[in-house]
């Protein structure tokens, strides 16, 4: 792993006992030695502490904000002009056929937008933005380190380092002195629990990460668990559940196109692949992303073949996330399956070394979101 | 207790071997969710794929270490695959096979060779 990018948080993460694997050009901690189940249940009881630094952390800054917002909407279909002070969102980046380059989150800090955007991604985003936002200047975070405390615990953690963490409410970012530390925070995650997102200066990450995992409350969790926690709160994970082959009608993210950019709206459309996405989520898409129960205890994994029956020809779709979820304490899936066949409680079946197993279709998330509104 | 190179344990109780996997394979595993056994009856050859493991984090398969008749599974695996984990040398066996040739015990590795082998 010598070729791999550190985060500021490797030594750390040596120190932790984390088995360490290559993800998106890092050397990443996959667990520690508490394990994927422990860590996974310990986020959902308590609160846990992830180092997700190999995120890119990506400033727009124009003469106003409302110019930052107004070029990225050029690039990203929801209502960025809208969005309040302090607020933040969740978007993504569409190509001309309208399928997703990849999502993001984007946050109003003032006089410009604070976007966090996919490891994997982030050079090609940055690419992007710099080709295509005019009058903006696109400038990559390189020495900060990203931080996510997620879990029940989390408000009660972060407000004993600084109080003002307990007044966020879902989706607001604020300043906040951690440590020391000027941290730029958001109240939000990727596991489905009520939790924060922490942009610390990389120098002082190691110090607030000691002082977090200090709290009895809080463990180190790997990105096993991270995988397994967002699968159960229904969380698409770029490069698997979508990607330039689905479009967001299809990825059932319609939710994040706000009416404003949707067709009759007042900034509708706009942006790479707007008739295709508007028409789509307009006239219905000819597939969808649903949630998908194994019965019995074996995971289906991405790339299990979908079948409308126990023995028709054809695969009818794909799963694209799947593993065991321990808090829903059974295999959980995600894939995608055309509309006759998305109604929850519709039987289907996966090719699972060579037979085929019953799947049952159902509303995401697995786990209820558990976010402080 | 006799060991093979993908980690399998394997212990005599009279003409009957008991086969489970190791310590040092259940950690580099993860933690177990599901097992899948042969059924009992079933003639194997050495190096059949009759087991499939899961855990939090892929698939693996296990290889019959040696020729025979898988005899008895642990049923208790199918409600509690974690067994695997915090008993591998005990409660976590996963199948007995009667050895239709024994003389393939010999050629395995003895307690010493494995932890040498996994060191």
């Amino acid at each position: 792993m010598t070729d791999l990018l550190h985060t500021p948080l490797y030594d750390l993460h040596a120190d932790l006992g984390a088995r360490m694997v290559p993800f998106a050009g890092y050397a990443m901690p996959v667990q520690y030695p508490l394990g994927v189940m422990g860590e996974h249940t310990h986020t959902r009881e308590k609160a846990g502490l992830f180092d997700v630094s190999h995120m890119g952390q990506v400033i727009l800054k124009a003469d106003t904000f409302e110019a930052a917002a107004r070029a990225l909407e050029t690039l990203v279909p929801v209502d960025i002009l809208g969005l309040g002070p302090d607020r933040q969102r969740y978007g993504f980046f569409t190509d001309d056929k309208g399928g997703i380059t990849d999502d993001l989150m984007l946050a109003n800090r003032g006089d410009h937008i604070f976007v966090v955007v996919n490891a994997a991604c982030k050079a090609a985003d940055i690419d992007h933005m710099k080709a295509h936002l005019d009058g903006v200047e696109v400038t990559e975070i390189t020495d900060r380190a990203l931080l996510a405390l997620q879990g029940p615990s989390a408000e009660k953690v972060l407000a004993a380092l600084d109080p003002k963490a307990a007044e966020m409410r879902f989706m607001d970012v604020a300043t906040l002195t951690l440590c020391g530390a000027e941290c730029w925070v958001s109240r939000s995650g990727y596991t489905g629990e009520d939790g924060y997102e922490i942009s610390v200066p990389a120098a002082q990450a190691s110090d607030l990460a000691k002082a977090l995992l200090a709290h009895v409350d809080v463990e180190a969790i790997g990105l096993g668990a991270r995988d397994s926690l967002r699968l159960e709160a229904g969380l698409c994970l770029y490069g698997h559940d979508i990607d330039t082959s689905t479009t967001p009608a299809q990825a059932n993210l319609g939710w994040a196109i706000q009416k404003v950019r949707r067709a009759g709206g007042a900034r509708t459309g706009g942006f790479p692949g707007a008739e295709a996405v508007l028409g789509e989520l307009f006239g219905g898409a000819e597939r969808k992303r649903v949630g998908l129960l194994p019965e019995g205890r074996a995971p289906m994994r991405e790339g299990v073949e979908l079948f409308a029956t126990a023995d028709s020809d054809a695969a009818i779709g794909q799963i694209t996330s799947g593993t065991f979820g321990p808090t829903r304490g059974g295999p959980v899936a995600m894939g995608y399956l055309p509309m006759e066949h998305t109604t929850p409680g519709t039987t289907i079946f996966g090719e699972l070394r060579g037979k085929r197993l019953p799947l049952t279709v159902c509303a995401l998330p697995f786990v209820p979101a558990k976010f402080k509104r | 207790m006799k060991f093979t190179e993908e980690h399998e344990w394997l212990r005599a109780e009279n003409d009957i071997i008991v086969v489970g996997i190791t310590e040092h394979a259940t950690t580099q595993l993860g933690d177990i969710v599901f097992v899948e056994l042969p059924e009992v009856g079933t003639t194997v050859s050495k190096d059949d794929e009759i087991v499939v493991i899961e855990s939090v984090k892929a698939a693996s398969d296990i290889l019959a270490p040696i020729d025979g008749e898988i005899v008895e599974v642990n049923e208790a695996l199918g409600d509690n695959p974690a067994l695997a984990n915090d008993d591998a040398t005990g409660a976590g066996w996963f199948f007995k096979i009667k050895p239709s040739n024994p003389s393939q015990m010999d050629g395995l590795m003895d307690e010493a060779a494995y932890t040498a082998f996994i060191a």
